[in-house]
């Protein structure tokens, strides 16, 4: 079934052309969620594969996913990422059955099949039969049956790929604000210093939601206000691309009063709660511009936050309606220093699946999951600074989740 | 210091921890650490690396207190508790007051409803002060079988 053809039996009704409310159905439905699997994640989008650096020689290789479908991404014997489907052209069979690997030409194991680091089909075996007898008919030609090949960018060290030949090129898609916010925080060599996978018992639309929610962080997450951490009063911003679907949010941090601040408080008797030990959020302003907080998304799987000395690429694996694989890659860079290595691995404990500042969107998200449960009629509503998907300078906003639904809408057509 | 002494000492160490988590007497999790500790849980596949980086990174017994506090009075999450069942424990290496021991384990998730999952499997790393009595960990490695964590980790393995 091709994208254009895909009928969809039982749209979801939206109150309004709008994007300001939004039909508790898109968490709950079936249809809905094949529909998203066609049309946005195999549609024309770039979707994020993995880092350049999980790659780095010629013959490296990583099995990852494009929304819920397997692919594979290799460095060929040219240097150039490539990236193919990991299903074998013969009888469909999973090529790569690990998550990394090195190799010269990718063999399945079923019936021996072999392809070349750029998708080719190089060798089949038997092709001639055994003794003259069997073997395939003159009509088949290896070049018929090479593995579907996914086009690839990369920007900032970042691998996408797209099975859309009409997706636009990779700059267009992301905007240049949206590039800005990428290169700012992956402006010199990294490498991976941790990862780990969280399991979201939720639809992934929830947890992308989340992300792009300036408006909850300093509620939920009261750690943040309990410790005088981050607050919608600081200065900030959100800026969204075009689409709606790429944005980054930004808080701003006065880091020197933030220091004196909580030296006095170790001083202050009458303070209520305070920690024990501030090395968790003892940060310095790497990038020299007082940002101390930066969340950056693009449409439709990948987060890049920069929260205080933590970078990380978080990446929204889809896993059925109710289901969502958050993987979280954590990043270092080449020039950290022994104190830069400490302190990131310290400031570690706000984010991932234990983090103070991130552990309850692990939650969150299953709790909405659970009140939809046969009770999914009506609009949930995000018109908190406006209805539309426009930048604005503040963060007591919905505007970056409402870009979500702008860029959504546009795809699915719904 | 004669063997079964320091077996019995590392034994009730061990045990014990798993007991004060699993009893939710977690203000005297710390306790069970020397001042200058690491408390670390990580997965097999960052330790084989190398890595130091943990879902939660400890490095220091008022880090320890930090995650209680804020477990018991900042962080929102869904009431659960946690059955340990330890395996038995091999120490590994001896070095002056500092023991090397490893063992196994396996924590269960019960919710406050009731549904109970299997949460975690792994080992304990752990390197041991058996200078005085009660033992206590100077350090304290968690490391998971999986890297994949069911929806949040806030009570510590």
């Amino acid at each position: 079934m091709s994208v254009q053809d895909f009928e969809i039996e039982r749209p979801v009704n939206w109150p309004s052309n709008g994007i300001s409310e939004v039909p508790f159905r898109l968490y709950t439905d079936p249809d809905q969620y094949r529909v998203e699997q066609e049309r946005i994640f195999k549609g024309p989008t770039w979707n994020y594969l993995c880092l350049a650096a999980e790659v780095p020689e010629p013959g490296d290789w990583v099995a990852t996913t494009l929304g819920e479908v397997a692919v594979i991404v290799a460095r060929g014997p040219d240097g150039a990422v490539n990236a193919f489907v990991n299903r074998c052209a013969h009888r469909g069979n999973l090529l790569c059955l690990t998550r990394k690997g090195h190799a010269k030409e990718i063999t399945c194991i079923y019936h021996g099949w072999s392809y070349d680091l750029e998708g080719k089909l190089t060798g089949v075996a038997f092709e001639k039969g055994v003794k003259r007898q069997g073997g395939m008919p003159p009509e088949f030609h290896k070049d018929d049956h090479h593995l579907q090949r996914l086009l690839v960018a990369e920007e900032s060290g970042l691998v996408f790929g797209s099975l859309d030949e009409d997706v636009p090129d990779l700059a267009t898609y992301l905007g240049p604000v949206v590039i800005g916010g990428l290169r700012r925080v992956l402006n010199r060599p990294y490498h991976v210093i941790g990862r780990s996978t969280q399991i979201l018992p939720n639809n992934w639309k929830l947890y992308f939601e989340n992300v792009k929610d300036t408006y909850h962080a300093s509620i939920l997450h009261s750690f943040l206000t309990t410790f005088r951490i981050n607050r919608l009063s600081m200065p900030g911003s959100i800026n969204i691309d075009e689409s709606g679907g790429n944005h980054f949010s930004q808080a701003k941090l006065d880091y020197a009063a933030e220091d004196a601040d909580y030296k006095a408080a170790a001083l202050r008797a009458d303070t209520d709660m305070r920690l024990e030990d501030n090395s968790v959020i003892e940060s310095v302003d790497e990038y020299g511009d007082q940002v101390s907080v930066q969340i950056l998304t693009v449409f439709p799987n990948m987060v890049l936050q920069q929260v205080r000395n933590t970078i990380a690429v978080r990446v929204i694996r889809p896993r059925g309606v109710e289901r969502t694989e958050l993987d979280w890659v954590h990043l270092g860079f080449a020039d950290d220093d022994s104190a830069m290595v400490e302190r990131r691995l310290r400031q570690g404990n706000l984010i991932g699946a234990a983090g103070y500042i991130s552990m309850e969107d692990g939650c969150v998200g299953g709790f909405v999951q659970r009140a939809l449960q046969y009770n999914d009629e009506g609009s949930g509503v995000v018109m908190m600074g406006g209805h539309d998907a426009e930048s604005q300078n503040f963060r007591a906003s919905e505007a970056a989740i409402r870009g979500f639904w702008k860029k959504y809408r546009a795809l699915t057509g719904t | 210091m004669d063997d079964a002494t320091l077996r019995h000492g590392i034994g009730e160490l061990i045990a014990a921890y798993a007991d004060c988590i699993d009893d939710d007497r977690l203000e005297e999790w710390p306790d069970f650490f020397v001042d200058d500790c690491h408390y670390l849980i990580t997965d097999r596949e960052s330790h084989r690396a190398g890595l130091r980086h943990g879902i939660i990174y400890c490095a220091s017994r008022g880090m320890l207190v930090d995650r209680v506090t804020t477990l018991r009075r900042v962080l929102m999450f869904e009431a659960h508790r946690y059955r340990h069942i330890v395996g038995p424990t091999r120490i590994e290496r001896v070095a002056g007051d500092v023991v090397e021991a490893r063992s196994n384990f396996l924590a269960v998730r019960i919710m406050h409803d009731g549904a109970s999952d299997l949460f975690a499997t792994g080992r304990y790393l752990d390197r041991i002060d058996v200078s005085r009595t009660p033992y206590r960990f100077k350090e304290r490695l968690v490391v998971l079988d999986s890297q994949k964590i069911d929806t949040l980790l806030v009570i510590p393995l």
